[in-house]
């Protein structure tokens, strides 16, 4: 594909004459410009994705609770996040007088790019994938811990009360989480033998469709692993972090215009990153659900696995929402003793059901 | 080892979760509250001196800006201290019309402070199903009053008019149909008792659904059960009123100890908790909305077969009728003194309190005789309640205090006045 693109690249070049003056820069680079070429191509939807995610978000919750949610902006609200992107842009940036400027202001960085970079070795279809490295699953823990430190320096470099409690909240939160989080990825490890995305997903390929996917022997992790990315990404019901009626507006109190677009991105880019990993690990990534079902099986083969990929992630995109619309927030020692107290004890003694399991022959998957 | 020291917040004024302008100074370790000290103040409107210098009157409208959220409640309070001062009779009518009415607002209180409780725990839909439900309310207020909130509408010596024939009806718009208005106005099509009647039909049902999102949700019940427990004695020890006694358990309601208007003939039950914490008064004030539709069921069964005048006749405090003033001498002076000096009540001091939403509302007032009280005191229950903050939130988290201001249903309209 690198090379076809290469060849296309030149013969359009070519035809309009500057492929003799050009062409000496871009055969030698032309790896890196694909590369880049690729994260554009990723990035650029996951951008889209987060801004109508927000829309979609509001016009979800604007269902639930009887109101018709934005509509104003374009028809059915289609530009509202447009509308919103350019006010965030436009508003004055606020730095706190006593606060430490750079880490206030590299803090929304700090916490966007890990939510972007972890997107790398995500598959969205056989192959479609930015870069298919074998500890696919251990850069991406990678990842997703360094987010953290965007919330601890902004909740700290804003020197503001409700800004460092936040942020203290949110640190131990996440901390608590990801080892719950961790423990489930460890079972798809066992199961799937494979660190890679793309080997865990043809892992669960079999002649059953859904039967195949590791949802059915690891049900308790595909729930525990779900809940600790509601926890992880501080949404509701865990969004202590941003606790309205407590703090105000946790970590990012004191933060406007784009430094607060920025922490949104990031916070909608990491629930999109948690339903695409929910859906890759536990709901069989690209493939068809109903593979090897008779004649649905056959009619919906064709189907590209970009298309069920997507299918997939929407539906828990969704559910991220519906929690929002319908559950009270936990307190502080709460979401710890769930944490400490519920999820690491049964994802331990998954670990281990699933390790003996694989040993005998009622391991189906 | 490093000495640690208490963290001192500001909560508030400014505060998403302050319910109006509490400020709130708390000492913090780490997430635990050591001490809350609320400060009050902020929204004096010296609404007791402003009544010395008005006449009994004019003072009504500044009934409804007290506690802004169960206007027609205050009012009641304070026209029957009048009426009490000035010995006026209200006839029956009026009567029922005020308990209905009184009836009304409570549930309007109540679904207020449901949406923002849930609210500041972090349910976010009930604020919207609530909203909802008490539009038809208020569209009931503005039936009776004009005003759909501050409505002035009891009057010394009865209510200011009788109930309407008819209700206003939507006007088909831009964002609702012909089609859609229709079935808005469904409703709306007889008198304002048909529309009430509707309503409290239909409200249970709501009421089932608030309780279907919070009464049996396992995080509601985390963060409400156990939280700002106060007991039967503390809770009479520190004055407390209204739902906030009945949640500790003691049966206190002045509805029932010392019926006023016609609530000796209504059947209705008090609801009391049992554990005296944020859940038992969360139940507490749903059984009483309950209640309330109950209430104004019999209301409007009663208001319909019994027509009648809803203004006292005694022409010294209560203003003639219309046509009456057209065509009378006598009664053009009445209206006219009525309307300019105001009526005079005889010297002496009364107490009268009602069971309002939050608790006992009492108004006291002393009269010299002349147009205007000589002074007036308004015991509000919020003030009682919010007194007894750092009592209830020592030794919690700070979201518990969130949860515990959402429980004791403040409105500074009334603590500060």
């Amino acid at each position: 594909m690198e090379a076809q693109a290469l060849q296309l690249v030149q013969s359009v070049l070519a035809y309009i004459g500057l492929w003799d003056l050009l062409g000496g820069f871009i055969v030698p680079a032309w790896h890196t410009i694909w590369t880049v070429l690729k994260i554009i191509a990723i990035i650029v939807p996951i951008m889209l994705g987060v801004a109508y995610y927000t829309l979609a978000e509001r016009k979800v919750l604007g269902f639930m609770q009887v109101r018709p949610g934005p509509n104003r902006v374009g028809y059915w609200g289609l530009l509202q996040p447009i509308a919103d992107g350019l006010k965030l842009l436009l508003k004055e940036v606020i730095i706190p007088t006593n606060s430490n400027k750079f880490l206030f202001l590299i803090a929304p960085v700090l916490s966007l790019a890990p939510a972007l970079a972890a997107w790398a070795v995500i598959p969205f279809d056989d192959g479609l994938i930015l870069a298919d490295v074998n500890a696919g699953l251990l850069y991406l823990l990678a990842m997703t811990s360094l987010g953290v430190y965007g919330v601890i320096i902004a909740g700290w470099a804003s020197n503001s009360k409700y800004a460092f409690l936040g942020a203290l909240r949110s640190a131990a939160q996440i901390v608590s989480y990801e080892l719950a989080m961790g423990f489930a990825l460890v079972c798809v490890l066992l199961a799937a033998q494979s660190m890679n995305f793309g080997e865990i997903v043809r892992g669960q390929q079999g002649g059953y469709g859904m039967f195949g996917w590791y949802f059915i022997p690891l049900f308790p992790m595909f729930v525990v692993y779900f809940i600790a990315g509601v926890a992880e990404t501080n949404r509701a019901p865990f969004d202590l972090a941003e606790d309205e009626a407590a703090i105000v507006a946790g970590f990012h109190t004191e933060y406007s215009g784009m430094g607060f677009a920025l922490f949104f991105l990031a916070e909608y880019a990491n629930m999109i990153l948690i339903t695409a990993l929910t859906v890759v690990m536990f709901m069989g990534g690209w493939l068809n659900p109903f593979h090897g079902w008779g004649v649905l099986g056959e009619l919906t083969d064709n189907v590209p696995g970009l298309f069920w990929m997507l299918g997939k992630m929407f539906v828990f995109m969704y559910l991220f929402l519906w929690f929002r619309a319908t559950f009270p927030r936990y307190r502080y020692d709460q979401l710890m003793r769930l944490g400490w107290k519920v999820f690491i004890p049964l994802t331990l003694v998954w670990v281990v059901v699933v390790a003996t399991w694989m040993q005998t022959p009622y391991w189906l998957w | 080892m490093a000495e640690i020291k208490n963290y001192t917040m500001n909560f508030g004024p400014q505060h998403p979760a302050a319910h109006g302008v509490l400020r709130l100074v708390l000492e913090l370790d780490g997430e635990v509250i050591e001490r809350a000290d609320p400060h009050i103040g902020l929204l004096h409107r010296a609404t007791e001196k402003l009544a010395e210098h008005k006449t009994f009157l004019q003072a009504v409208p500044y009934m409804d800006r007290l506690d802004y959220v169960s206007m027609m409640l205050n009012e009641h309070a304070y026209v029957m201290a009048v009426e009490k001062l000035a010995g006026i009779d209200v006839p029956i009518r009026a009567q029922y019309i005020r308990v209905m009415f009184d009836e009304i607002t409570r549930v309007l209180n109540h679904l207020l402070w449901l949406g923002a409780s849930a609210l500041d725990i972090g349910a976010m839909s009930p604020m919207f199903y609530t909203f909802r439900d008490r539009e038809e309310l208020l569209d009931a207020y503005e039936a009776v009053s004009g005003a759909r909130m501050h409505a002035a509408y009891y009057r010394p010596g009865g209510v200011y008019r009788d109930l309407p024939d008819s209700m206003p009806q939507y006007q088909a718009s831009k964002i609702h149909n012909a089609a859609a208005v229709k079935k808005m106005n469904e409703s709306r099509q007889g008198s304002l008792l048909d529309y009430m009647e509707d309503f409290t039909n239909r409200f249970p049902k709501c009421v089932d659904e608030y309780e279907t999102l919070l009464t049996d949700n396992r995080i509601w019940k985390q963060r409400t059960v156990g939280i700002g427990v106060v007991s039967p004695e503390r809770a009479m020890a520190l004055g407390f009123t209204g739902p906030m006694l009945r949640g500790s358990g003691v049966v206190w309601d002045l509805r029932k100890k010392q019926p006023y208007e016609v609530y000796d003939r209504i059947d209705f039950d008090i609801p009391v908790g049992v554990e005296g914490d944020c859940y038992d008064r969360y139940l507490v004030r749903i059984e009483e909305m309950r209640q309330s539709n109950r209430i104004i069921k019999q209301c409007i069964d009663w208001l319909r077969k019994n027509p009648g005048p809803v203004m006292s006749d005694n022409l010294k405090y209560a203003p003639p009728g219309r046509e009456s003033m057209k065509q009378n001498m006598e009664e053009l002076i009445h209206h006219f003194k009525l309307f300019s000096e105001g009526f005079h009540v005889p010297a002496g001091e009364v107490y009268s309190a009602v069971e309002h939403a939050k608790g006992e509302f009492g108004i006291y007032m002393v009269s010299d005789g002349a147009n205007k009280p000589y002074r007036m005191k308004i015991r509000a229950a919020g003030f009682a309640h919010l007194s007894s903050l750092d009592e209830m939130v020592r030794g919690h988290m700070l979201a518990d205090l969130v949860a515990i201001i959402g429980t004791q249903d403040i409105v500074f309209g009334e603590i500060d006045r």
